[in-house]
């Protein structure tokens, strides 16, 4: 027989979880393949100075560490949300097919775009990159809904099933285009297949903060329904919820924040699937606390796989998508495993 | 005052061309124990889940509390009116506890620390499975931890009080049968309550439903106290059961033989496999 499930205080397990969210973060700051002080680290956040040291903490090391821990917050976020919405513990964002969207719009833009400027002798927009990603994560969404949805009533079994169907389709999409891209199309290729956040920068940034800071802010305010759903969908709706409401809010905002992540930094999976794996099983299942703790956690993860894909090759640095694939894989088979019925 | 809780007026439902249920009439009044009987696919889950508001039902058939159903928002209807459906699968190792938690109305949901919870558990005799994983509860465990946490959901409710429960005690041993059922007829008869409970065990539902409500075919064919409904005769046309009725000191008891009909034999066994 399993062991009861065991619960750690709420209020000084999130502290905790931030506090640890800011030290690996002050880590993160001072690691890397050039060395940094405290006092240097302290001193480089707040002054002006143009010299190299300063300007790798606060130009090159601070702003990927801020779009790794909003990435990962976003993301992990969505995750918990959306294995709440589909009762199960194995969803991913990745899993529905927005990840794979989001990244066709990206290559999409890559390969064509420039043929189609030159045709019409246009400049492309320099974020037209990024707002592709963004498109491509709706557009799909849109598509997966419509096709799981009939009569008004959304089936979730239909939602997930449509949403690997059209991701598949994206993929291979992805493909047709990877094949007819050039030597440098491929390398910028890489980046949105496998994840990086080697070229965040402040504007950057500047752009994909909105978006992800909506979701994991937006994303908690789904807490009660989600609760009432793992009851299952009727036994929602006999507790006075808008089940149909609750599906429509974690869908978009769902699109939003795994839209604007994989615009950021490219496709990065598993980070939904740990942090609210690892949250619950400090503090159970309930909502009001699994969505915060897994942005914090999830936060944290990508901080951490962030270094790791900075140091593990120095000098030169690794796609943090594949860190992630490498630490979440063997991590999602283990659940797998786990879940064997004995 | 005098318009009942539940009022059903000429209630039907089609399924795929199907006719589940045909023109239902009746009303029932908080502090009535109701009993819904009647054969596998009869229209009992059906009638349940259109009294509910989770399965479409035409305008001004069922009527709660003096208005029509569909003038009821989830959220309204959720302060009075509870539900236990049969299935009950949780896909997350969420604690007893925490399920009947989830039943609290409104800001209380969650919150472990309500006495309430505590209290329900103890009164449904579960207390000490408060801290186990509900999916590692056996069936009639479940049962009694669902019934808890519907329970919760109205028991502070103001006004009449509406408790629609599926086979709630299907998983239930025979004692724990006959002592939950006790409570349930007890809150009806105490409480500003209505039970409506659907069940296939005819003895349970003579022993403490206050009415009886028999369907076949989803017509409704019999309507009124278990001594009336629960006949040889009636049990004979619509179950198929061949019974008969026991004098004792103390009253009348319902003694069932068996089925009318004699078993087919089982069919043979193919000639090829070996």
């Amino acid at each position: 027989m399993s062991p009861d499930p065991r619960r750690w205080p709420v209020a000084p397990t999130l502290t905790g979880l931030a506090l640890l969210l800011l030290i690996g973060m002050v880590l993160a700051m001072l690691s890397g393949p050039m060395t940094v002080s405290v006092a240097q680290l302290w001193q480089g956040l707040w002054s002006s100075s143009s010299e190299p040291g300063y300007l790798v903490i606060r130009d090159l090391r601070l702003p990927r560490i801020v779009m790794g821990a909003l990435v990962g917050g976003a993301l992990a976020s969505t995750g918990a949300v959306l294995q709440g919405l589909f009762r199960n513990p194995l969803a991913d964002p990745g899993l529905i097919g927005i990840s794979a969207g989001a990244a066709l719009g990206a290559v999409a833009v890559i390969v064509l775009g420039a043929n189609l400027a030159a045709a019409w002798e246009i400049r492309l927009p320099t974020q037209s990159i990024p707002v592709a990603a963004f498109l491509g994560a709706l557009v799909t969404t849109m598509l997966i809904w419509r096709v799981a949805s009939r009569g008004g009533v959304t089936q979730v079994s239909m939602l997930l099933l449509a949403g690997i169907a059209i991701g598949a389709i994206a993929m291979a999409l992805t493909g047709l285009l990877t094949f007819m891209a050039d030597d440098h199309q491929l390398r910028t290729l890489t980046f949105w297949s496998m994840g990086s956040l080697a070229h965040s920068r402040w504007q950057d940034v500047a752009l994909a903060a909105p978006w992800l800071l909506s979701g994991i802010v937006l994303l908690p305010l789904l807490a009660r329904p989600l609760n009432a759903l793992i009851l299952g969908e009727e036994a929602a709706v006999h507790l006075g919820f808008s089940v149909p409401w609750v599906k429509r809010g974690a869908i978009l905002l769902s699109a939003v924040s795994v839209g604007a992540a994989v615009a950021a930094a490219g496709q990065i999976s598993f980070v939904g699937l740990m942090a609210p794996h690892l949250v619950r099983l400090l503090l159970g299942v309930d909502h009001r606390w699994l969505i915060p703790g897994s942005a914090a956690m999830g936060a944290l993860l990508m901080v951490f796989a962030d270094v790791l894909a900075r140091l593990l090759v120095v000098p030169a640095e690794l796609p943090i998508g594949l860190v992630m694939a490498l630490l979440g894989g063997p991590f999602f088979l283990f659940l797998l495993l786990r879940q064997r019925p004995l | 005052m005098n318009e009942p809780l539940l009022r059903i007026h000429n209630l039907s439902v089609h399924a795929a061309g199907r006719a589940l249920l045909r023109e239902v009439n009746f009303s029932a009044r908080a502090g009535e124990c109701v009993a819904l009987l009647g054969p596998n696919g009869a229209g009992k889950s059906t009638l349940l889940r259109a009294l509910s508001g989770v399965a479409p039902v035409a305008r001004d058939t069922v009527w709660l509390r003096g208005r029509s159903l569909e003038n009821w928002s989830a959220g309204e209807l959720a302060r009075f009116r509870a539900v236990m459906s049969q299935q009950s699968s949780v896909a997350f190792p969420i604690r007893a506890d925490e399920v009947v938690a989830l039943g609290l109305p409104g800001r209380r949901a969650g919150n472990l620390h309500d006495p309430l919870v505590g209290e329900l558990l103890e009164w449904l005799e579960v207390a000490p499975l408060r801290a186990r994983a509900y999916p590692s509860l056996s069936g009639g465990e479940q049962q009694r931890v669902q019934l808890a946490r519907v329970l919760a959901q109205i028991w502070d409710a103001e006004g009449p009080r509406l408790l629609l429960l599926d086979e709630s005690t299907s998983a239930l041993d025979p004692a724990q049968q006959y002592l939950t059922v006790e409570k349930l007829s007890a809150l009806a008869a105490g409480g500003d309550c209505l039970v409506v409970l659907v069940c296939h065990d005819l003895a349970l539902a003579g022993a403490f439903a206050s009415r009886v409500l028999m369907l076949q075919d989803g017509v409704l064919v019999a309507d009124g106290t278990p001594d009336k409904v629960l006949s040889p005769r009636r049990l004979a046309e619509v179950y198929g059961l061949d019974s008969c009725r026991v004098d004792l000191d103390t009253g009348t008891s319902l003694h069932i033989h068996g089925a009318l009909r004699r078993a087919p034999r089982p069919p043979g066994r193919s000639p090829g496999t070996r």
